[in-house]
Formats: structure tokens, sequence, C-alpha cells
């Protein structure tokens, strides 16, 4: 990837709508370390905004927030605290 | 434990709150709940707990469906007139959430049986009508060290309060004795709008919540009075009393009493 950040966990969400798109953030966020670095791939425009906003409510770290194509977006999220 | 896919959108409004979350829904999945009474607070607290998935509810009550409850009791209907108050309940609810398992029993509680009933329970809600069971429930718990938390309503007045023994108050910290029979008008002679008990289950069924998930504060040393007419809420704090006669630190109640002595008008 060439940006010095290790990625600890991988999920597609591609296909879903708010607020499940959240829900698997979340959960997947859950279910990792303090530290733990995830990627989220998703197609939902609005979830590439409101995850981003609502992961930071939840006192963890978006180190990344980009769009890779026409359809898709990469987030990148530091679990900061459980 | 893995949530399904109907899981995860059943309890999403849950899940994305903060003090939720996929942790906390699964405590609630794992929550067992008793409630003493199908009536006017049984109901809405049992539907709302059943929507919220708490896993298993509990349930005590020994009436039958009449066309005067439907008011009120929100968990039954002109279809299960007649019915008994626990099967008509449990239908209700699990055709709201089959994840929730809804253990009915149709009988009524006692000194004789209340202990028995809740030993397996995390929390006990008192939904009851009458002062002999309130005071009956009230004791139980603090000798069996169950959360409790307690509703009453009468015409335009709801209370709620949540007794943690051990922690904080218990309702003879707040009454010592019951009130003499001919004061006090029973529920069942009384007058009640039928969104009173809506409301106050409501109280109840969020403090269940709390008290399952461990966020915020519950009504613990306090009394909490809705008065309808004036749309107003009041909290009155209650302390402790040391002297308490099931809670204090020199208990003269050890054991359960037999309540309804001097209450036989009561059913
Ligand atoms: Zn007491």
């Amino acid at each position: 990837m060439g940006e010095g950040i290790g990625i600890d966990k991988k999920i597609n969400i591609k296909g879903l709508v708010c607020p499940y798109t959240f829900v698997k953030a979340k959960l997947a966020v859950e279910d990792m370390e303090v530290g733990q670095v995830l990627e989220i791939l998703l197609d939902y425009e609005e979830a590439s905004r409101s995850i981003p906003k609502s992961m930071e409510d939840h006192g963890q770290k978006v180190l990344k927030v980009e769009k890779i194509n026409d359809t898709d977006w990469r987030l990148v999220i530091r679990k900061e605290k459980e | 434990m893995d949530f399904t896919e109907d899981q995860l959108q059943r309890y999403s409004r849950h899940i994305i709150l903060p003090e939720v979350g996929g942790k906390g829904q699964r405590k609630l999945l794992k929550a067992k709940v008793f409630i003493i009474g199908a009536g006017g607070l049984g109901c809405p607290v049992g539907y709302y707990l059943a929507a919220a998935g708490v896993g298993t509810i509990g349930m005590i009550d020994n009436d039958t469906v009449e066309l005067s409850n439907l008011q009120r009791q929100i968990a039954h209907s002109t279809k299960t007139l007649g019915m008994s108050k626990i099967d008509s309940a449990k239908a209700t609810f699990e055709a709201l959430n089959p994840d929730v398992k809804v253990v009915g029993i149709k009988e009524r509680i006692s000194k004789d049986n209340i202990l028995d009933f809740i030993k397996d329970y995390d929390i006990v809600v008192d939904g009851s009508d009458n002062f002999p069971t309130r005071y009956l429930v009230n004791d139980a718990c603090v000798i069996a060290k169950k959360p409790l938390v307690s509703g009453a309503i009468l015409k335009f007045e709801g209370h709620v309060t949540t007794i943690v023994p051990g922690e904080g108050h218990c309702y003879r910290c707040l009454f010592e004795e019951m009130p003499p029979p001919g004061l006090v008008p029973s529920c069942q002679e009384a007058g009640v709008i039928g969104a009173i008990p809506g409301v106050v289950g409501s109280l109840q069924a969020i403090e269940v919540v709390k008290l399952i998930l461990g966020k915020g504060d519950v009504l613990k040393n306090t009394l909490l009075i809705y008065d309808a007419l004036k749309t107003t809420f009041r909290r009155i704090k209650v302390p402790k009393n040391p002297d308490c006669p099931v809670c204090g630190n020199n208990p003269t109640i050890t054991e359960l009493l037999d309540y309804e002595a001097g209450y036989c008008a009561v059913r």
C-alpha cells in the first residue's frame, strides 16, 4: 500500500445502506483490540461521510477516507477505545 | 455469540448507540427478567423488553382477559377475551420477537412461591396493583438481593422507583408499613387513564434496560412521580433508612410475612 498503515482487519460492506453500514463497521471495531486498524470498503456515498463522523463520535481515529473509483470508498479506522 | 442477519436488522437501532453496541445487545439477549403481573404495567414492560430482545421474560398472573382490561392492557386484545392473561401476553410478545422466550406462570404470587420463582432471574419488575403484593415483592427482592423496578399507577398519577438491594433504599424505607386497607382504594376499584400505565411501564422498561447494560443512573434512592394532569415529573429523594425493618442494619423481617392479613377485600 505504500502508506505505512498496517491493516489488521478488512470488511466489505458494498451494497449495504445506512444504518447497516455503521452496524457492520461498529461490530467489526468491537471485535478488535485497541490500536488495531480496520479497512472498510463501501459504495454508499452517505456512509463515506457518516461512518467517519460516527466513529469519531465513538472515540475512534479516522486515518483515511478515499474515493478509490467511480463507485467505491475506502475508509481506514484505528480503534482507540473499547 | 454471532448475530444473525435478521438480528442485525432487528436490533440495529440499539447496536449503533455507543451505550449499547453489539456487547450491550448480547447482554440483553442473555438477560432474564421476571415481571409480576400481566396487567396495565406488565403489558408495556413486557412488550418493550420483548422488543428489546431481552432473552427470557418470566411473567406471573392468575387472571383472564376481560373487556374492561383492554382500555389499558395493550398486550391483550378483543380476540383474547376470556383467555388467561399469561397465554395472551406470551402470544403477543413471541409474535413481536421470536428471539424471546416467555415463561408464563398462571398462579398467584405468594410468600410461599415468590423466592423460588425469582431465583433464576437477574431483575424483577413489579407491575402489581395492590399493596400486599408490593410489600411481598419488595421484601422478597431485598432478601434474595434481586434488583427490583417497582411501578404504581392511580388515576392520573404514576410512581416509579428502582431498588438495588445493598446499594440503595427499599420500598419500606419509603413507606415502612402498608396503609390501612380502608384508606386506600385498590387499583381494581379506582379509575386510571389508559396511557398512564404506558408511561410508567415504559419508564420501568428503560430502568430494566439500563440495569442490564450497566449504563446511566437508575432511580436508586429516588421516587419518580409523574402527574399527568399537570404534565410534571418530580424526583423525591429517598434515603436508605438504617432502621428499615427489611433492609436496615438490624432487620426484623428476615422471612416473608402473611401480607394478606387485613386485606381480604383485595383479590
Ligand atoms: Zn428499606
